[in-house]
């Protein structure tokens, strides 16, 4: 096995100088990987509600247009909402990206093999969906562009990011949605209702 | 078989986006039924509101979700099979207390002619108490715009999540020939 990526790695490269990003993830490791790299008000941790992570985003996107969104999740993940791929793809807010830790595994329940490392490789399926563009990262180089292309919201981008089953410490962010939700508000300027 | 199209016109249909805007929603979204024809039509034709169509019903709770973190209302049209796709969804609105507004076109509770129908259509309400929705049923068409109404304002004032069931009655049989 060569060239798969460290989670972590990428999380932070991702999240560098972040910017307006507001950041939406889908349950397990990658909550666990955006904590890692640091907690912030603009952060939005599912726990649960398997296959929002990209709907989610993609509401957030649609109301915060002069801003960059990303969705940080998983293979299992995404593959419980291929849906949302359709159904953002009907739209494509320019300003969302979807961007999925790939190691084809899932990884909170044991490391049993995923569709995604069985051959369906997700970013055929954001393709089929009408987004612009959508690739697989296999290098660092590749996440630093993605960075890039995070902020210029030039397009609904999807990345299905090949990193490695390596398991790493759980950091793990609040479990108080309704302080998440409310300071995810506030940073925004919104009141809590 | 053909199916020909519910009762239309009926004029509560046409009350029901006018109440939404009254409660400055801007979302509306979800997956066709004949008896939300007229909203569906009436907020793809309204430039303030974001219509949009989804392939199962959970996604438009994700969608409300982020719509309000964004700082934005919504409202989730479905019919009643669609509420068993959204259970374990509704978790989300139960951990992070947003509002959300559905309105539910029921299948399956009177003079249904598609007994597959039935199951999820009589366990619909129930399903929703367990998930902590609260509900109201309209029956009238006298009933649908002060139910939407309250609704619309227990969740948007008090982050509830709440759902109007507009029942078959209302909506009137469907017609089904050969």
């Amino acid at each position: 096995m060569t060239g798969l990526l460290d989670r972590r790695a990428v999380t932070a490269e991702l999240l560098k100088d972040r910017g307006d990003l507001l950041v939406v993830t889908g349950l397990g490791s990658p909550s666990y990987d955006v904590m890692a790299a640091g907690d912030d008000d603009r952060n939005f941790y599912l726990w649960a509600a398997m296959g929002s992570a990209a709907t989610v985003g993609f509401g957030l996107a649609m109301t915060q247009r002069t801003r960059p969104v990303l969705v940080l999740t998983g293979d299992g993940e995404m593959l419980m909402g291929l849906g949302a791929l359709a159904s953002i793809g009907q739209v494509l807010p320019p300003n969302l990206t979807v961007a999925v830790l790939d190691n084809g595994h899932y990884g909170e329940t044991g490391m049993q093999q995923s569709h995604a490392g069985r051959g369906i490789e997700l970013s055929r399926m954001a393709a089929a969906a009408n987004f612009p563009w959508a690739t697989i990262v296999d290098d660092m180089g590749g996440v630093a562009d993605l960075r890039q292309r995070i902020h210029t919201m030039s397009g609904t981008g999807f990345a299905a990011i090949k990193i490695d089953v390596g398991e790493v410490t759980r950091v793990l962010p609040p479990r108080d949605g309704v302080h998440v939700k409310n300071r995810f508000r506030k940073a925004l300027g919104h009141p809590t209702i | 078989m053909t199916v020909m199209q519910a009762v239309q016109g009926q004029s509560w249909q046409d009350e029901v986006l006018p109440i939404l805007r009254s409660f400055d929603v801007r979302h509306v979204v979800y997956v066709p039924d004949a008896g939300h024809a007229a909203a569906i039509r009436g907020a793809e034709a309204d430039n303030e509101i974001t219509a949009l169509a989804l392939t199962t019903e959970e996604e438009g709770i994700g969608y409300l979700a982020g719509a309000w973190l964004g700082g934005e209302r919504g409202a989730l049209l479905m019919q009643s099979s669609g509420v068993g796709n959204c259970l374990n969804t509704l978790a989300l609105q139960s951990m992070t207390k947003f509002p959300l507004l559905m309105l539910v076109t029921m299948r399956g509770d009177w003079a249904e002619f598609n007994p597959w129908q039935n199951p999820m259509g009589q366990a619909t309400e129930a399903a929703l108490h367990l998930m902590g929705v609260r509900t109201w049923r309209a029956d009238h068409p006298e009933e649908v715009t002060p139910l939407i109404h309250g609704a619309a304002t227990m969740a948007f004032n008090g982050d509830e999540s709440c759902a109007v069931l507009l029942g078959q009655r209302l909506i009137g049989e469907k017609k089904w020939v050969k």
